[in-house]
Formats: structure tokens, sequence, C-alpha cells
């Protein structure tokens, strides 16, 4: 039972870092109707701009390596990197495709994930970096002694994190005026214009808060497994995320990103032995898959219903 | 009645509008005074829409002037048009579908909500005391427009009479100086219409909002407009009173060809 609940928890803690990235997704689709296909490359853009920064700070500024300002220093220029990342993508990007095709400006974000992953290197370097968040990765010992159960420090840092981001994220749209001007631009173009929302301030918005999600999905990630192009393929994961819990709806990629992280490690312990292992690259595809044969909407999406 | 006709607010000079081979508007030319209601009219496809769509910047028209409280507008977006005061509704319902009345209404305070986004990211406090204020405001737009108890429903599940009318009241909730009505009343039944009439002439008395609708019942318009123009294949063929309007030889001709 012990086990259990460890594989469980395991996975559940990071179905929420899965979420995190989900939703950097499910905002620019809402806002837009665009499937941003770089959004694993903004992932990477992120940690490699902050790792970049606080290597070169100490260096410009006479700062300490490692203390607490060069953290936050490089944190918030990142951050800043990432909303003139938005704001260029929306200006050079969107802006003049607007009124195309969904499938036009999906392929001119492939278009884009090449150039933000070039850029990256270009600036920083291909060399795999650490990233270090001052949290280690070993079990609870409190959980552990007793318990029995061990859950992972890091595991749970980052889950929390990930889940505050998430309850603010939520907060602030639900309940501000951003927040109902997205959401109203996602309903209707037109109508959001007609009362005075406009919508590349919105884009824009989107854009910057898509990139912050990013960074920190990236810092996490980045903290676990390194700093590493491998980071693009993030967005791999959150692609059965997606399908299960909608591309329109937040709170399905909270639970979409749960359940998938929470079944892809159940299934490789207790399934896996069965096929040889290695069931976890492929099980939340095929969940999904299996998924998208009973409620193609996914848990949360808006169910479409042509009229004719 | 107690309001007082003012200035002319919009006047429209040799509006032309194509779009590719299809004139939409020729050369149409007529005002629109402050606090007058002001209706036009048309067979189908006559252009009615366009006009308005050109009035609040949607489309832009190819020749033609727009003088907006005694200034030429330059080239303008929706929701520029929104920030000088002018509102809308839609011919086919524009709601938000997936919120409630009360968000739809929200979403028209809009523009005057001066928190950004950061600063609800930052303190929380100042964002919910606005919050606050602009409820207050929204509540009495749903009080005049009496949809009290309707506030929580999401709107997709409202009936068709009763989503006109919460997209009346978002507009509304924008406090404009002009509003734009899209055929407001259309495909609704007689109590619902006079509902809407009674609104429409209240909004103009009580706020003094100069209105600019289009609408197809002949008896609605001629009885609360102060000044209809008529269009037909995008040409203006009458303007004026209604009483002038029904005795034009050229208005009766092309509504006789069409049945309405
Ligand atoms: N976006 C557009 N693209 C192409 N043609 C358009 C567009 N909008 C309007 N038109 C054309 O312009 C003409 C006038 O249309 P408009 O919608 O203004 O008519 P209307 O008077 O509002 O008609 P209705 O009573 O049916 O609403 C029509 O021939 C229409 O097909
Ligand atoms: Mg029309």
């Amino acid at each position: 039972m012990q086990f259990f609940i460890e594989v469980l928890v395991g996975g559940l803690l990071s179905g929420v870092m899965y979420a995190l990235v989900a939703l950097g997704f499910v905002l620019i689709y809402k806002a837009s109707g665009v499937f941003n296909f770089a959004q694993g490359a903004m992932v990477f853009f992120a940690a490699l701009t902050f790792v970049g920064f606080q290597e070169v700070l100490p260096g410009w500024l006479g700062l300490e390596a490692g203390s607490g300002v060069v953290f936050w220093l490089a944190f918030l220029l990142a951050f800043i990197a990432m909303i003139l990342l938005g704001t260029a993508t929306e200006r050079i990007v969107l802006r003049p495709l607007v009124n195309q095709p969904h499938i036009t400006l999906f392929m001119a974000t492939i278009g884009l994930t090449y150039v933000v992953e070039g850029l990256a290197q270009m600036t920083w370097g291909a060399n795999v970096r650490g990233l270090d968040l001052g949290i280690v990765d070993e079990p609870i010992a409190w959980l552990m002694d007793n318990y029995e159960i061990g859950v992972s420090k890091f595991d749970l840092f980052a889950a929390g994190v990930a889940a505050s981001l998430v309850a603010l994220l939520a907060l602030l749209f639900q309940y501000t005026k951003v927040g109902r001007a997205l959401r109203a631009v996602a309903d209707d173009h037109q109508a959001a214009l007609s009362i005075g929302i406009p919508l590349q301030t919105i884009w824009r918005v989107v854009w910057a808060v898509a990139g912050f999600v990013a960074l920190v999905a990236g810092m996490i990630w980045g903290a676990r497994n390194g700093v590493q192009f491998a980071l693009t393929f993030t967005a791999l994961k959150a692609l059965p995320v997606l399908i299960l819990g909608g591309f329109t709806s937040v709170p399905g990629a909270i639970v979409g990103g749960l359940i998938i992280g929470a079944s892809e490690k159940l299934a490789e312990v207790y399934v896996g032995p069965f096929v040889g292992g290695g069931i976890e690259g492929w099980f939340p595809y095929m969940l999904a898959l299996a998924f998208l044969l009973f409620r193609p909407e996914g848990l949360f999406g808006e169910k479409h219903i042509d009229r004719v | 009645m107690a309001r007082q006709i003012g200035d002319v607010i919009v006047d429209l000079q040799n509006i032309s509008l194509r779009f590719g081979g299809v004139k939409a508007l020729t050369d149409i030319s007529f005002n629109v005074r402050e606090h007058e209601i002001r209706s036009i009219i048309g067979p189908n496809g006559a252009g009615k829409s366009s006009m308005l769509n050109v009035i609040n910047g949607v489309y832009h028209p190819q020749e033609g002037q727009i003088f907006f409280k005694g200034a030429l507008r330059k080239k303008m977006e929706p929701h520029e048009a929104a920030e000088q005061g002018i509102a809308r509704t839609f011919q086919n319902i524009a709601l938000f579908k997936g919120m409630t009345v009360l968000d739809n209404i929200m979403t028209g305070r809009n523009l005057k909500m001066k928190c950004n986004f950061l600063q609800h990211a930052l303190y929380w406090g100042a964002a919910q005391k606005e919050e606050i204020a602009h409820r207050i405001k929204v509540e009495e737009v749903i009080e005049f427009l009496e949809i009290q108890d309707i506030r929580k429903t999401p709107v997709g599940r409202l009936p068709y009479g009763l989503q006109k009318r919460v997209e009346l009241a978002r507009a509304l909730a924008a406090e404009p100086h002009i509003l734009l009505l899209d055929e407001p009343m259309a495909g609704m039944n007689v109590e619902e219409k006079q509902d809407m009439c009674r609104f429409i002439l209240d909004v103009n008395d009580h706020y003094g909002t100069t209105i600019v609708l289009i609408e197809h019942d002949m008896g609605v318009v001629m009885d609360i407009s102060d000044r209809v123009v008529v269009l037909d294949y995008g040409k203006k063929i009458g303007d004026g009173e209604p009483d002038e309007v029904k005795n034009n030889p050229e208005v009766i001709k092309a509504y006789l060809g069409t049945a309405h």
C-alpha cells in the first residue's frame, strides 16, 4: 500500500508539471485560436536565458556568483526577455497573419519554433548546463520515518510552485478585467473589439503570461534534468494532457496533467514489468487516443455541434 | 419629450464602400444629431449593416469622410471607436457564450477600468475595490433592463429575446454617447418587441444617448424615430422625418418591390 501511494503521489506531482506546460498552450489557444507549436521552444529559451544570465551577471556587476540577488535578477531579466519575445511574436508573426486560416498560423508557429531554438543557442551556446534551485531531490524525512512513504522534496516543491502559479492565473482570469477581456476575446473577436478590447494588447499579455509560465516550467524541469535542448520536448508531454483536458480549458489542463502524471507512473510500475518496461514514454498517448474515441472535445472542452 | 435634439455629432460625407466587385455603399451622406433616434431602413442587402460597421470602424470606406463631433475622423479601429463612446450590438448576437450575464455586462465596463494586469497580480485589494465600484454601475443597468433574475445565468442558456437584451446591457454598461443597434428586435415576438422599444426610448430619454437604429419593422421605426434614412442597393433613396419618408415615392417603390 505504501508503495502504491508513493507511486501515485510521485505521479501526481510530476503531473502538476505537465499541467503547467499544457497551461501555456491553453492560454494562447484560448485567446488567439493558435496552437502554439513553439511552446516547448519557449520553455527551452526561457530556461537557457535564465541560466545564461546567472552565469554572466556576477562578472558584469561584480556580484557573488550563486547569490540570491543574482538569482532574482536573472529571473527578472529572463522574464523581460520572454515579454520581448512575446511582443515580437505578436508584432512580427501574428499581426500580419490576422484572419488567416488556423493552419497558416499553426505553420507559422512551427517556423517560430526553429527561430526561438536557434536564437537561444546562438545567444547562450548549446552546451548542457545545470540549474540549482537550492532544493535537494531526496525523500521528505518526516513522511519516510512515520509512514515509510518516499516523496521527493523537490517534486513537492515543484508541484507547490506550479500549483500556486496555476491558482494565481485562474484567479486573475476569473475575476479581473484582463481575465474577462481575455475570455471575451476567446469567445468573439468582433464583439470584444466593439467594447474597446484591443486584440493586440490582449495577445501581448497572453504571450507574456505564456512566456512566464514557460520560464517557471523551464526552471523546474531544467533543475531536474539539466538545461538542454531536450527541454523543447516538454511540449510533447503536454500534448496528451491537452487531448485529455481539452484545448480551451484551464481546469482541463490541470486535471489532465494530474491524470496523465499519475497513470503513466502507475502503468510503468504495475503494467511495465509484463511488457518489458518503458511504458512511460507512450502510455500517455495511448490513454489520450482511447479517450479521443469517447470524448473528442476533452474532459472540459466545449462540445462542438455544427449547425445544419 | 423632454430631451432636446442637439448638434450634428456624426456627419458622414460621400461614403463609398466596396467588397471586391460588390458595391455595398455608394456615395452616401447623412448625419446624426445628438440625442436623436436615427433609423436606417432598407430591403435586405441594402447596406444597412455595412453603414453601422463603417461608423464603428469595422469597415473602412474607400471613399468619403466621417466627421465626429465636428472633427474629421482618421481611419479608426472598432476598439478606438469604443474609446470615443460608440457602443453597438450586432445583427447576429455576439455575446460571450462562455460567460454569465453578469460577466458579459461587466466586460462592457472594460474601458472604464483603470487597473492593469500587473496591478491586479501585485495588489489584489485595489483591483477588488475597482471591481465593486463598477459592479454597482452594472447593477444599475441590470435593473434598468429588468434582467435581475438572470444575472448568474450563462448567456448560452437564455432564449433569443433575452440574449438581445443582455447584448444591449453590455453596450449600455459602457455609458456610450452613441449606441448603434443592428436589428435589436429581429426574431422577437410582439411582447418582446414592445419591451425592447420601451428600453430604447427609455435609454434615449433617460441617458440622452444618441441612437442609430436598424430595424425592419416599419411600425416600430415610424413610431420611435426622429429621422429615418432609407437605403436601397447601397444608395440613399430617402432621408427625413418619418412622415416625409413614408410619402417619398422612391421609398414606396423600393418597398413595394419586396415583401416586408
Ligand atoms: N464583409 C463583407 N464581404 C463581402 N461582402 C459584404 C461584406 N459585408 C457586406 N457585404 C455585402 O454588402 C452588401 C450589403 O450588406 P449589408 O449586410 O450591409 O446589408 P443589410 O442592409 O444589413 O442587409 P440585411 O437586412 O440582410 O441585414 C451585401 O451585398 C453584402 O453581401
Ligand atoms: Mg444587416
